[in-house]
Parts: C-alpha cells; sequence; structure tokens
C-alpha cells in the first residue's frame, strides 16, 4: 500500500527578533500591566516581507532537495493574506517557477487554516505543497503585540517516500468566537481569556484531543511529541493530561524566540518537531480556531535521509537582536513618520507589463543563449553577448536558486527607503547572468565586493494610491542561515 | 573610421546662462539670459537662425514635451526645432544636433540651447522618476549618489586601494573644484573648502559625502554654430572648430552580461574618448589635451574617468588626483571653471556649459581663471544614467586649424 504523508518541510523566520522589553520601555507608562510579558524576543518581518514574500522562502526550503516539477498543487494558509481577491498562492506558484499546470488555492478563515490546509491536503493523493504565513498587526500596548510573531512554514505532502505517515485527523467547528477580525479591519477584537481558556481550549479542543486520540485508536501515552499549539503558557500540559497525553511530550510553542506566529504556527512546530524527530516517534498536532484540527504522524526511517536545510533551527540562529520599537511601528504603518517627497514617486503597476514579464519579475527567471551559453537577465530578444547578437536563442533560465558574488554596492542614505540606508549593488550568478538589485536584512559589516550572496522574494514597492503590492528578488548573504 | 567632424564647423557664439537656484526666473527667461550672450557674441540675427536643437533632461518637471517651449521663449522664426534627451549628455547632444546640421550642409546657422529648471521640485538632489515600465519592476530606483558610489567599491577592490586613500583623493576632486568655483562669478557655489570639511561632511551614499556630490541647479547655455567660412565671412577672427564629437551608449553589457564589466570604470567613456581622439587626430592625449570639463556628478565619478579619457594610467588616477596633476595649475586643469560641482548641473545645460568655458579658455577669455599656457585642445565630457547603463558624449573643441 502507498503511504501518504509528509514528505519534506521547511520554515522561514525572519531575521529581526524584537526584544518584548524594548516594547514594554516606550509603552509602560500606558500599559503597565503587560509587564509580565517583557521575557524574549518575537520574530518581526521586515518592511518588505508579508505572508507570501515568507511563504515563498519557507516553500523554498522545504523544496531543498525535491524535483519541483513533483509538486501538483499549492496552499497557501494565512489570515493575513496580502490580496483579498488576487490569488495569493498564485504569485507563490510564480515565485517558486512552479509549471502552469498547478493546482493552486488559498485558504485562509481562522487561526487553524494552516492545520486545515494539512489535513485537507493529506486527504488526497497528489502531492501538494501546504504553505502557511502571518504577519499579524496587533495595537501597541496589547497583549496581542507581544504575544505576535512573523513566520511561515512548509509542508510537502503526498505519496510515497514519506519521513511522517499520517495516521488520520479529527475536525470539529464550533463558531466559538475567541477573536475575530472582520474584512478590512486592521486589528483582532478579543474576549476575555479566562472565558477562552476554560470554554474554548478546555472544552472544545480539550475534548476534540480526547474525541480524536479515540478514533484513531491511539494511546495518548505512545504519542512521543505533542504540538498543542496554543499560545497561553500551561495550557498545553494541562490539555494533553487530561486527554492522557504525557505532559513532557508538549513541543516547545517558541513564544520566547519566536512569537505565535497565527496560523503558521502549529506548521511551524512540527516542522521544528521533524527537526529532531526519530524514526518511530508519533506526533499530534492539534490546532485551535472556531474548532479545532487534531492530526497523528508517525516519523520513518526516510527522516533520516532527508537533506539538510535551514529549517526552524538554521533560522533561529540566524537572527538579528532588535531593539528599535520605533522602525517596527514604522513598518506596521503604526508610527507616521514623514518619508519625505522622494517617496511620492507614484508605483502604478500596469497589469499588462507584469503579464508579459511575469517569469523574470516573479520567478527571476532570466534567459540563456542556447547557441552561445551566455546567461543574461532578463530575457530578451538578441543575446547580450558582444561577440554574437544571436537572435531568438534564449531559453528560460532560473536563477533564484543561484548563489551570486557582490560586483559593486553602496548603501544610499539619500534614496527613500522604509529601512534606511538603502544597500543595492551588482552580482553576478554562479554560472553566468548579472542583476543590479537592492540587499535585505543587511548591515554595513556584512558586505563587501566578492561576497556570497543568495537571493529572497521581497516587496519591492506597495502602490499605496490603488494598494497594490509589488514583489521581485533580493540579496543577502549567502553563508547565513545555511543548514 | 568615417572623416569625422574635425574643422567642419565653427562656434560662432555661446552664451551661458549663471547657474544656482534661480528662484527669480523660469526656464524661458534663462534660455533668454543664454541666448542673448550667444547671440550678441555671434553677431548677428536671430531671422539668420535656419535650426535649431533644445536639450533638457528632466522635461516632464520643468517645461514639457517638444521643441516648443525653445520656440516660445526666443520667438524663433517658425524653424525646425527638435528636442533631444539623453540624460546628462542631452546638452552636448543638442551640440551635436546643431553641429551636424552644419556639417551636413542643412544649416548655414543653427542653435543648440540646453536648459533645466530643477529647484521648482520641492527637494534636493535630481528628482526621481519612472524609467521605464519594465525597470520600475526590476531595476532599483537608487538616489544618482548611490547609483556612482558603486563605482567606489568596485575600483577599491581591483586596485587595492584603502578605503582611506581612495577617501582621500575624491576629497581632492572637490576642494579643487571648490577653489576652481570660487574665481567664477556664473558658478552655483563660490565658496572654497578645506580637507577636513570635505572628509568630515555627512555621509550620502557610501563613500560619498555631501562634499563628493555636484549640486543640481537651474540654469541655461547655448550655442550658435556655423561653418569655418561663413564665420570668417561674418568677421571672426581667432576660430574655435569642433574637433570631435562623440556618443556611446550603453548596450545592456555592463548590466546583464555577468563576468564582463567589472564595475570600477565607464565602458562607454573609453569607447567614445577613444573615437573622439581619433576624430580629433590626438595620439597622445596625456599631451596634447590643454584642458578638460568633465562629468563631476560625483568626486569618484571625475576620478575615475580621468583614467577612462586616458589620460590617467588604469589604477593610477587617484594618485595624479593627490598630486595635483588635474588643478588650475597642474598638468591639466581639470574643471578649471568649478565643474558640476561648483558651477552647477542644469542637467540639459551642462554639456553646453562646458562647451562654453571651453571656448572661453581657447580664445582667452575666461578673466580670473584664464589658463596661461595657450590651450590649444580642450575636451568636455558628459556621463547619463548610472555605471551600470549609461551614455557617455565626449566633445573636443580646439584653434581651428590645430
Amino acid at each position: 500500500m502507498t503511504e501518504t504523508g509528509i514528505l519534506s518541510f521547511g520554515a522561514y523566520i525572519p531575521k529581526r527578533r524584537l526584544q518584548r522589553s524594548a516594547i514594554h520601555a516606550f509603552n509602560s507608562w500606558f500599559a503597565p500591566g503587560m509587564r509580565g510579558l517583557t521575557k524574549g524576543e518575537k520574530a518581526n518581518a521586515n518592511w518588505d516581507e508579508d505572508a507570501i514574500t515568507m511563504a515563498v522562502e519557507a516553500a523554498r526550503d522545504g523544496l531543498t532537495g525535491v524535483d519541483r516539477a513533483r509538486v501538483a498543487g499549492l496552499t497557501l494558509a494565512s489570515t493575513t493574506l496580502p490580496f483579498a481577491d488576487r490569488l495569493n498562492a498564485g504569485i507563490v506558484k510564480e515565485a517558486l517557477a512552479l509549471g502552469d499546470a498547478t493546482a493552486a488555492s488559498d485558504a485562509a478563515g481562522a487561526l487553524r487554516a494552516g492545520a486545515s490546509a494539512l489535513l485537507q491536503a493529506l486527504g488526497g493523493t497528489e502531492t501538494r505543497l501546504v504553505l502557511a504565513a502571518d504577519r499579524r498587526l496587533a495595537k501597541p500596548g496589547t497583549e496581542a503585540e507581544m504575544n505576535y510573531g512573523d513566520a511561515a512554514a512548509a509542508m510537502l505532502v503526498g505519496q510515497g517516500d514519506v519521513i511522517a505517515r499520517f495516521i488520520g485527523g479529527h475536525s470539529v467547528t464550533v463558531d466559538f468566537v475567541d477573536h475575530f477580525r472582520s474584512t478590512g479591519a486592521d486589528y483582532d477584537y478579543a474576549w476575555e481569556s479566562r472565558w477562552i481558556r476554560d470554554e474554548g481550549y478546555a472544552a472544545i479542543l480539550g475534548t476534540a484531543l480526547k474525541d480524536g486520540l479515540a478514533k484513531l485508536g491511539v494511546d495518548g501515552g505512545s504519542v512521543t511529541h505533542a504540538i498543542i499549539a496554543v499560545p497561553v503558557k500551561g495550557v498545553p500540559e494541562q490539555l494533553a493530561k487530561k486527554a492522557g497525553l504525557n505532559p513532557d511530550a508538549c513541543v516547545d510553542p517558541m513564544m520566547a524566540i519566536v512569537g505565535d506566529s497565527g496560523a503558521a504556527h502549529p506548521l511551524l512546530m512540527l516542522a521544528a518537531t521533524l527537526e529532531t524527530a526519530k524514526p518511530g516517534d508519533t506526533i499530534l498536532l492539534a490546532s485551535f480556531g472556531q474548532g479545532a484540527d487534531v492530526l497523528l504522524f508517525e516519523v520513518t526511517e526516510a527522516i533520516t535521509r532527508l537533506p539538510a536545510r535551514r529549517g526552524v533551527a538554521g533560522h533561529l540562529a540566524f537572527r538579528a537582536e532588535d531593539s528599535n520599537y520605533s522602525r517596527y511601528l514604522f513598518h506596521r504603518g503604526l508610527h507616521s513618520l514623514d518619508k519625505g517627497m522622494r517617496a511620492e514617486m507614484d508605483q502604478k503597476q500596469p497589469g499588462t507589463t507584469l503579464f508579459r514579464q511575469r517569469k523574470a519579475v516573479l520567478g527571476l527567471i532570466g534567459g540563456r543563449c542556447t547557441k552561445t551559453g551566455t546567461v543574461q537577465f532578463p530575457k530578451t530578444e538578441i543575446s547580450v553577448n558582444p561577440n554574437d547578437r544571436a537572435q531568438g536563442t534564449q531559453e528560460d533560465w532560473p536563477l533564484a536558486e543561484k548563489t551570486a558574488t557582490v560586483i559593486a554596492f553602496t548603501a544610499d542614505n539619500l534614496t527613500y527607503s522604509p529601512d534606511p540606508p538603502s544597500f543595492y549593488g551588482t552580482i553576478d550568478f554562479e554560472g553566468g547572468g548579472r542583476l543590479v538589485t537592492e540587499f535585505a536584512d543587511v548591515s554595513k559589516e556584512e558586505v563587501e565586493v566578492g561576497v556570497q550572496m543568495r537571493m529572497v522574494f521581497r516587496i519591492k514597492a506597495v502602490d499605496e494610491m490603488r494598494g497594490f503590492t509589488k514583489y521581485f528578488w533580493k540579496a543577502v548573504p549567502a553563508n547565513k542561515g545555511d543548514a | 573610421m568615417p572623416r569625422g567632424i574635425k574643422d567642419k564647423v565653427a562656434i560662432l557664439g555661446m552664451g551661458c546662462s549663471k547657474f544656482g537656484e534661480r528662484w527669480d526666473k523660469d526656464a524661458d527667461q534663462l534660455m533668454v539670459e543664454a541666448f542673448d550672450e550667444a547671440i550678441a557674441d555671434a553677431g548677428i540675427e536671430t531671422s539668420q537662425i535656419d535650426a535649431a536643437w533644445l536639450g533638457v533632461g528632466f522635461d516632464a518637471m520643468n517645461i514639457g514635451p517638444s521643441g516648443i517651449p525653445l520656440s516660445m521663449a526666443l520667438r524663433l522664426p517658425n524653424i525646425g526645432v527638435t528636442k533631444v534627451e539623453n540624460y546628462c549628455a542631452s546638452g552636448t547632444e543638442s551640440f551635436r544636433g546643431a553641429v551636424y546640421a552644419v556639417a551636413s550642409g542643412a544649416a548655414d546657422i543653427a542653435l543648440a540651447l540646453g536648459v533645466e529648471k530643477l529647484k521648482d521640485t520641492g527637494y534636493g538632489g535630481l528628482p526621481v522618476r519612472s524609467r521605464g515600465t519594465t525597470f520600475d519592476m526590476i531595476g532599483v530606483t537608487g538616489s544618482a549618489p548611490g547609483s556612482f558610489a558603486q563605482i567606489a567599491s568596485a575600483y577599491r577592490a581591483k586596485h587595492d586601494v584603502s578605503r582611506e586613500d581612495l577617501k582621500r583623493a575624491i576629497a581632492h576632486v572637490s576642494v579643487k573644484s571648490h577653489a576652481n568655483g570660487a574665481k567664477n562669478p556664473k558658478a552655483h557655489l563660490r565658496k572654497a573648502v578645506d580637507m577636513d570639511t570635505v572628509l568630515n561632511a555627512p555621509m550620502i551614499a557610501d563613500p560619498l559625502g555631501l562634499y563628493d556630490c555636484c549640486g543640481v541647479s537651474d540654469g541655461a547655455a547655448c550655442a550658435i554654430v556655423t561653418t569655418p567660412e561663413i564665420a570668417r565671412a561674418l568677421g571672426k577672427q581667432d576660430l574655435v572648430a569642433v574637433k570631435a564629437l562623440q556618443i556611446s551608449a550603453s548596450n545592456g553589457w555592463e548590466m546583464q552580461a555577468g563576468g564582463g564589466w567589472d564595475g570600477s570604470y565607464f565602458h562607454t567613456t573609453r569607447i567614445a574618448a577613444a573615437k573622439a581622439y581619433e576624430e580629433a587626430g590626438i595620439t597622445k592625449p596625456r599631451e596634447q589635451v590643454s584642458l578638460m570639463e568633465v562629468h563631476d556628478c560625483f568626486s569618484i565619478t571625475e576620478l575615475v574617468t580621468m583614467e577612462d579619457l586616458f589620460i590617467s594610467k588604469e589604477g593610477e588616477g587617484w594618485k595624479d588626483v593627490l598630486d595635483g596633476f588635474y588643478d588650475a595649475d597642474g598638468g591639466i586643469p581639470c574643471q578649471i571653471d568649478g565643474g558640476l560641482k561648483c558651477f552647477g548641473h542644469p542637467i540639459g545645460a551642462s554639456g553646453l556649459r562646458m562647451i562654453y568655458e571651453n571656448y572661453l579658455q581657447l580664445l582667452g577669455r575666461a578673466g580670473d581663471r584664464q589658463r596661461q599656457d595657450n590651450p590649444v585642445f580642450a575636451l568636455s565630457h558628459n556621463l547619463g544614467g548610472q555605471p551600470v547603463q549609461n551614455v557617455s558624449a565626449v566633445a573636443i573643441v580646439g584653434l581651428h586649424g590645430a
């Protein structure tokens, strides 16, 4: 019998980790009650990252060593999708340079959207990439602000040489409004935490855990890793105990080092668990949100053959401590610093040009001359090779996964950037091709001529007049966060 | 190589407005200011002009489209007026149009005028603008200093020059231009500065500080050209003739072809310079060129250009700069009028402003700035765009018959 399960996994956690003490230092005069939440740090996406860009990075991590032609479908789950009506997963598909015959869909609606999408994919037979990402806004001075972190995770599911066999799942749906966010609203509105603890976590999720284990005929005590994605200290252990699970099997929710990444969080915890899991381990995943999803896996021997990747551990290590609360607020539109006249350039994106150049812009696909082997970006009618103006000879040449070397660069204080100074420069790709592009998440010490870079998918600019986000590829130092 | 332009066209008259923050005047008034001087110098009537070219870089932000703004400002007699735009080479481009028209015989007398109003944007530096629909999706919308600062990183890496040495050399470039600009009544910036001021100025785009950047200005400059024969017939004795006019445009090699251009020099300038020397019959530029006005939009651009014009050896331009070879009293003065740095940089006017200074120097009319060694060949150079993709223009003027 062909087994269905997880074939591969990946993660993405932004480099900057905002110190919760820095938030409290600024807001304590107004919200002294937050003092108990000031421990640790939370991952915060840069201005040019959103659910789509983080999902792309997690997907690339998860596709390490995987032939992308295998991916038949893709789901992007998030409660913070940038577009309400434009397939967000479609942008991810272009960025991953997947074939047009890819079934892609967005999943949303609740914090368990990631786990639900995973459960749904596991019910099928095709190889599907399940991505979950969230970059949630929180009002300054709230518990949510302290708790929320930004991250993404990827699970490639399907049949074949699975690293974790899917044993089964259980779902319940109840319109329990612990918090909500209306369409178009910026912030969550949350009810009293004690009520959520008793009627939500204990009653709904606790029951789902018990029922799920019973339905699958699994003894709770045999579960090696219990991922109960509830961002409240002590609650996962209490629920585990009541459901007959070993409380010590509870997986660290990473609240002190990442924060609660919403729809991404259950899958992020699953990725972290898979990084250290051994063949034969049983993993339970429980996700909460207007009901609950419970999934059960058994790790196989194939996990020992999975190629190395950055994963959760790699991204956690590629870290920059950040105490700049002002910048954090500014990047989230919560602090109206004057951007100056240079920021006034109209960013209108013609739909026609983006469609014609979608492979170059979203996929970083250049051209390679089939006659001379010259690689260039972007692809053009006539080759850039000065010794052979071959015409119409270029084949698609993906550059996103190639490393590149810095030829020239600067740190520009004059041009408008939400994260000044703006670093950019000229880079040469391994195997040919050149690009002048921005450098993301870098400091002065990290860049010099000759430094190796890798590409990341980011927001290039936002057309604030029309509400359109423009994406492109930027470079980051290559040796950071490598597995 | 074609026969070229050497000695086929003479400059009949030139004019240049005062450059600077011309809060008092619109573009059409600046055009008139430059034109009045040129037409008086030429000693002709406006009705004798057969064709005109207008150079402007940011037309959408000041005068608007077409050649009409020039025709209207000067009330030209319904002749053909063509507007040209080629980044910072726009002024030299307008000159090329007029010179080629005369050389072809299509016009007896032609006018070139460059103008720019940059101080109506509300902020310093060049206006931020689109560079086309494809570029806007995949290119970097950096500032001009940011674009050019990249040259410094590659130059340092290639020639193993320390950050400090290069910073001092480019600082000397600016100190020299400020000293020159102080002597020029038409210059935008007329204050001398010392090395420490330049070295300690706020960083704009690493390693370029405030004083490594030229000012952007309002201004206009104008040339009236004709054949040497007509010039003589009009009573001109000492003729300044066009010796060479070359423009080279990037074709994507620098920006797109990995492993080719190393980022440390200007590919197009080398091509335009080699062609210009050949057109002018100059075989030893370091010995034959009397003075230069180059595109010192940023100090590093001027330094690297000294090598790209084959005056300094590759990798040694920074030493020549520090040795004072390009100072007003050096071997070949560069920016004896203050350059873009201090005379100012109204984009469309700059190429013509450079030729204007060279013209004055060749005729001994440069006042306090006059070079005393009887200059023969004077070179001007523009560079538009950014190091990875640009237009370079080299114009050489000299005494007719030299």
